[in-house]
């Protein structure tokens, strides 16, 4: 096994394109070259200022693109273009298009983020406290439910648990709704602990015990899907008092009565589960392994783990710290910590778009934009990301599954798959209302110092888009099979770009630019090595 | 061959050689016969038997699939909001404790027929409630303090297949080992080194995956995830076009029910043993039995979403073999339906059941032991929100005896795959093995003896000169010993690793010499 033995102190090797690509590709979908060089000249410290940076306005919520001719009770007083996420409307097939509404609408923003930590950590939480759009069925409880995600994406921990916990899209998912003193449902009680807070690691030991005594104590939650919020109802509520394990120190909370007894005993509860070292160190394996890596051995356990839990704690569950001291960490620059992460269907998919800078109508097209994006869904559906539905409550094989992890991503359906969509948007494209989601494989070129040169042209886009890079001698071959046709000399790809530069009207000679480029840039997406990270 | 022509004629230039993109690491396990291995194997196969799983997800409510007619009253009583009616539950001919969800009809004429087999409380001992512990639980077959990282079905294909996937396909095994339909590997096929099985959603689409120029892969955790997606790239495009001919051969099959993906799940599995792979193992799995609520309708308890799912469990499994009867391949296959626990005794008032522990599996096929394995499971007179129902088999008894009695594995093997020695249950028609362990290939890379060893086990290698490691992994996988690791003259050497001091358990002996590298299972008694 193959350890990185280094720790959290700050990095201090070079700031140069590689280490800027690195941080890039981990905390968001995709870097540009504009943002490679801005992030470039920030230096590191800068980098991870703006990375943290979550002051900027929260997107516009998801709008109506439908016309749900089929629904018993159509929404007609929401306007096409306007938001429904305010609407509590409850037909079966209006919650059915604004699901898929806000699948659109959640791709589009990944696709269109800032550089910022914001996007990627709204990924992050969606995993852990995993739930499925299928199942909550209704969609103002999905959108409000990931719109709690996302403003507190760099927040709190613990608070965003407490909020969690009493979230509607949440309490239909856990079954927290039918959770009453005469039978309590054990869903939630049993996951906010095993998957959310304390995890199975080896320092983990609450009881089944605790599980069914913290299904009492979250007994009484409901929701108003008029008011799209959660509410106590103190008559369903088990107001005994609730007595967990020594796991928990043998913390015993008073049962309450009265309006605030739901309220007041989750806050005991959530210290409780806080109050207990197991909860940090969950939190930062769950990061670890989704910003870094996944072979959490006993020296990264002690070097990095442990460290960065102490920080979480003393920082009261705040996250900025923690990210902060991670990503600017030697560790996280260390050689066996970069390009060792597999993409995931979402990295592979936006990150390409953002890549490319493949262009979108403007954005109060939202029509086509909307249209443009369901193909993205699709296609994260098809290769196992199904955003908003991930396989269970779980979240994502890749980021728990011992022993492959990210290679769960990869096998023999999804890895051909992946294959045939890079290569479609980049040969293809997909066409909607008229405008075309496609690689601009000229445009791309383009952006790179010297695209006349083609060794050079070559060298770039490969340190662009393979973060492990290839061989001079496979960069050679390359050229040579691909710009140069099978000629030996460079002039005839310089020559072949100047004039197409010069003269598009030659239809000849641009044919065949934008044939070899395509081919250059087929090759590159197509190679094992894009599948990195 | 062809992807790689299609790959020049449409992504090159028209008439240049590109000899960089004709060589390299596919080819040789391309082609089948050309492996420098197939000199070293025996005919495998001999038997042409299959094993079909089938994964319910979420928890299957055992009490309510296998309705306890002779403790109906305890059953009512557990169970006020959510009993089935008595005279709804279908009725098993010959058996008068037991009878089925209403919703089975499928199923009960296939035990009727003959062709099943239910086992009741299946579980472990101190089980986990967990869906994602127990599922791995189940994958593994380990016990319930035991965490291993190797799948049941892994463990089998790799005593049956040494080696793989270095030297495979080759003209003995021409097919992927196992197939899971659908778009995520199991647990179950993980192997000591890798998954022995491979995915597919849809046989008869495999996009053209290209070989490209291979640069060596560093010595990083970048280089081991590289070299992870260039074999996966390999396997897939060799077995790309057996599945695909297999696929294609087989144009007519009998009906199965639309709106059920079990049920096309499982017409794609009878397709492809028709059409001729010699794949021993498949997986299908089938999601939703995590029933906390809601799980029957409260005007009629037949109906509602447990209904809905067993329903389609069994009009998928029924049209399966009436299709394989119909495709004439029905003695050939048998099949079993799991779930990672049972639900609660006692059902919640949300109209559900919660996290519960043992329950009935059902074994399918026309080689299966008509009949009810177990006694029906006590059921308290005033059951409470804990009771459980106490394990009768343990589940490793089930793969155990299918392994055994269906797939003719013998002792030795039996105790490498399953790590202890398991009751063997009547399960499947018995004395069909005429072979006596008829599958295996010679294998003299890494040789183990005594294997299960208890104090000194002697670990015989080959190596064909240059850099040569021998370490020893524990069950988890977490490097034990570094043996030796050095450089070597090609030959055979040997080398002992004391173990006296490790507790008893499944290890791992890992030969790496370059580019091969071999793992084989050492028990440890």
């Amino acid at each position: 096994m193959i350890t990185a033995t280094s720790g959290l102190n700050p990095y201090t090797g070079t700031w140069d394109q590689d280490a800027v690509r690195h941080l890039l590709r981990r905390t968001t979908f995709g870097a540009k070259r504009s943002s490679i060089s801005s992030f470039l000249s920030l230096g590191l410290q800068g980098a991870i200022n703006k990375l943290l940076d979550d002051s900027f306005q929260l997107p516009l919520p998801p709008v109506k693109d439908y016309t749900p001719t089929s629904a018993a009770v159509p929404d007609t007083s929401i306007v096409a273009g306007a938001t429904w996420v305010l609407d509590p409307a409850t037909d079966g097939t209006v919650a059915y298009y604004r699901r898929a509404a806000f699948k659109k609408w959640w791709v589009l923003n990944m696709i269109n983020q800032q550089d910022s930590l914001v996007e990627k950590m709204t990924m992050f939480w969606h995993n852990l406290f995993s739930t499925e759009t299928n199942d909550v069925g209704n969609a103002q409880y999905v959108y409000k439910h990931h719109a709690l995600l996302r403003a507190n994406a760099l927040g709190n921990f613990k608070s965003l648990v407490k909020s969690i916990s009493i979230d509607p899209a949440m309490l239909v998912y856990l079954n927290g709704q039918n959770n009453i003193k005469t039978a309590p449902d054990e869903n939630y009680g049993r996951e906010i602990q095993e998957l959310f807070v304390i995890g199975k690691g080896p320092g983990s030991q609450y009881t089944e015990t605790d599980v069914k005594t913290a299904a009492r104590l979250l007994t009484g939650w409901r929701i108003n899907s008029t008011k799209i919020d959660s509410y106590f109802d103190v008559t369903r509520h088990d107001t005994t008092d609730k007595q967990f394990s020594a796991f928990y120190g043998n913390k015993k909370i008073v049962g309450r009565t009265g309006a605030n007894a739901g309220i007041d005993e989750l806050n005991d509860f959530i210290d409780m589960l806080f109050g207990v070292d197991e909860a940090a160190l969950f939190l930062c394996r769950k990061l670890y392994t989704w910003f870094v890596y996944y072979q959490i051995t006993p020296e990264i356990e002690a070097a990095v783990i442990v460290p960065l839990a102490q920080i979480l704690r003393s920082n009261n569950y705040e996250l900025k710290p923690v990210l902060r001291a991670l990503l600017s960490s030697e560790h996280f620059f260390d050689v066996n910590s970069r390009a060792c992460q597999i993409k995931s269907p979402t990295d592979m998919l936006i990150g390409m778009v953002r890549e490319f800078e493949v262009s979108f109508p403007v954005a109060t097209d939202y029509m086509t934009n909307y249209g443009l994006a369901n193909l993205i869904v699709t296609y994260l559906t098809n290769l196992q990301q199904s955003i908003g539905d991930p396989p269970d409550v779980s979240g994502w094989k890749a980021y728990y599954q011992e022993p492959g992890f990210y290679e769960y991503w990869i096998n023999a359906d999804t890895l051909p798959k992946r294959l045939q969509y890079l290569d479609y948007l980049v040969n293809t494209g997909y066409t909607f209302s008229g405008f075309k989601m496609v690689v601009d494989v000229f445009a791309y070129a383009k952006r790179f110092t010297n695209p006349g040169d083609p060794m050079k042209l070559i060298d770039e886009m490969v340190a662009h888009l393979l973060p492990l890079g290839i061989s001079v001698a496979h960069k050679t071959q390359i050229k040579k099979d691909i710009l140069l046709s099978g000629q030996t000399s460079d002039y005839y790809w310089t020559n072949s770009w100047d004039t197409y530069i010069s003269t598009p009207a030659n239809v000849t000679n641009s044919k065949y630019v934008t044939t070899a480029l395509t081919k250059l840039v087929t090759y590159l997406v197509d190679l094992s090595e894009y599948q990195l990270n | 061959m062809m992807d790689r022509r299609k790959f020049i004629q449409n992504y090159l230039p028209a008439g240049i050689m590109v000899p960089s993109f004709v060589h390299g690491m596919g080819i040789k396990a391309f082609n089948p016969g050309h492996s420098f291995l197939n000199n070293l194997l025996l005919p495998a196969g001999d038997n042409d038997r299959v094993f079909v799983l089938v994964q319910l997800n979420g928890g299957n409510d055992g009490l309510n699939t296998v309705i306890p007619l002779d403790r109906f009253s305890n059953y009512v009583n557990a169970r006020k909001n959510i009993f089935i009616d008595e005279s709804k539950v279908l009725k098993l001919d010959g058996n008068r404790r037991v009878g089925l969800h209403p919703a089975m009809t499928g199923m009960q004429q296939m035990y009727n027929e003959g062709k099943l087999h239910i086992v009741q409380s299946v579980g472990y001992p101190q089980p986990s409630f967990s869906h994602f512990r127990a599922t791995d639980i189940w994958m593994s077959a380990s016990s319930s303090n035991q965490i291993l990282n190797t799948g049941w079905v892994g463990r089998f294909l790799d005593e049956v297949y040494p080696g793989f996937p270095s030297g495979y396909p080759n003209s003995t095994m021409t097919d992927p080992l196992a197939i899971q339909i659908g778009s995520v590997t199991s647990m179950a096929l993980q192997g000591p080194a890798q998954p022995m099985g491979m995915s597919i959603s849809n046989p008869s689409s495999f996009y053209n995956l290209v070989n490209n120029q291979v640069d060596p892969t560093p010595n990083t955790n970048a280089g081991k995830e590289l070299k992870f997606i260039r074999e996966m790239t390999n396997q897939t495009q060799q077995y790309g076009g057996v599945i695909k001919a297999a696929n294609a051969k087989v144009t007519v099959q009998n009906p199965y029910p639309t709106s059920n993906s079990l049920a096309d799940q499982l017409k794609i599995v009878a397709r492809l043993i028709k059409g001729g792979l010699k794949t021993k193992i498949y997986m299908v799995s089938y999601g939703g039995f995590d029933t906390h609520s809601a799980q029957v309708n409260s005007g009629d308890t037949s109906s509602g979403n447990h209904a809905k799912l067993l329903g389609s469990v069994s009009d998928a499994i029924k049209a399966f073999q009436d299709d394989l009867k119909y495709l004439g391949v029905e003695d050939r296959v048998v099949g079993m339906t799991f779930s990672e626990f049972g639900r609660r005794i006692l059902s919640n008032a949300s109209m559900g059941t919660d996290h519960g522990s043992a329950a009935p599996v059902f074994i399918f096929g026309t080689k299966v032991q008509q009949g009810v394995s177990g006694d029906t499971p006590a059921i308290p007179v005033t059951a409470t929100v804990g009771d459980n129902i106490p394990y009768q088999y343990d589940f490793r008894s089930v793969y155990s005896s299918i392994l055994a009695n269906w797939l003719c594995v013998d002792n030795n093997m039996l105790n490498n795959v399953m790590l202890k020695n398991f009751q063997n249950l009547p399960i499947t028609e018995l004395g069909t093995c005429s072979v006596i362990n008829p599958v295996g290939a010679v294998d003299d890379r890494i040789v183990l003896y005594p294997n299960p060893f208890h104090k000194t086990l002697s670990i015989q290698f080959k190596t064909d000169g240059g850099h040569t490691l021998v370490q020893v992994l524990d069950g988890a996988g977490r490097l034990i010993k570094i043996l030796l690791d050095r450089e070597f003259q090609a030959g055979t050497y040997k080398v002992d690793f004391d173990g006296e001091y490790l507790p008893a358990g499944i290890y791992y002996v890992r030969l790496q010499n370059m580019v091969f590298q071999k793992v084989k299972t050492a028990l440890k008694v």
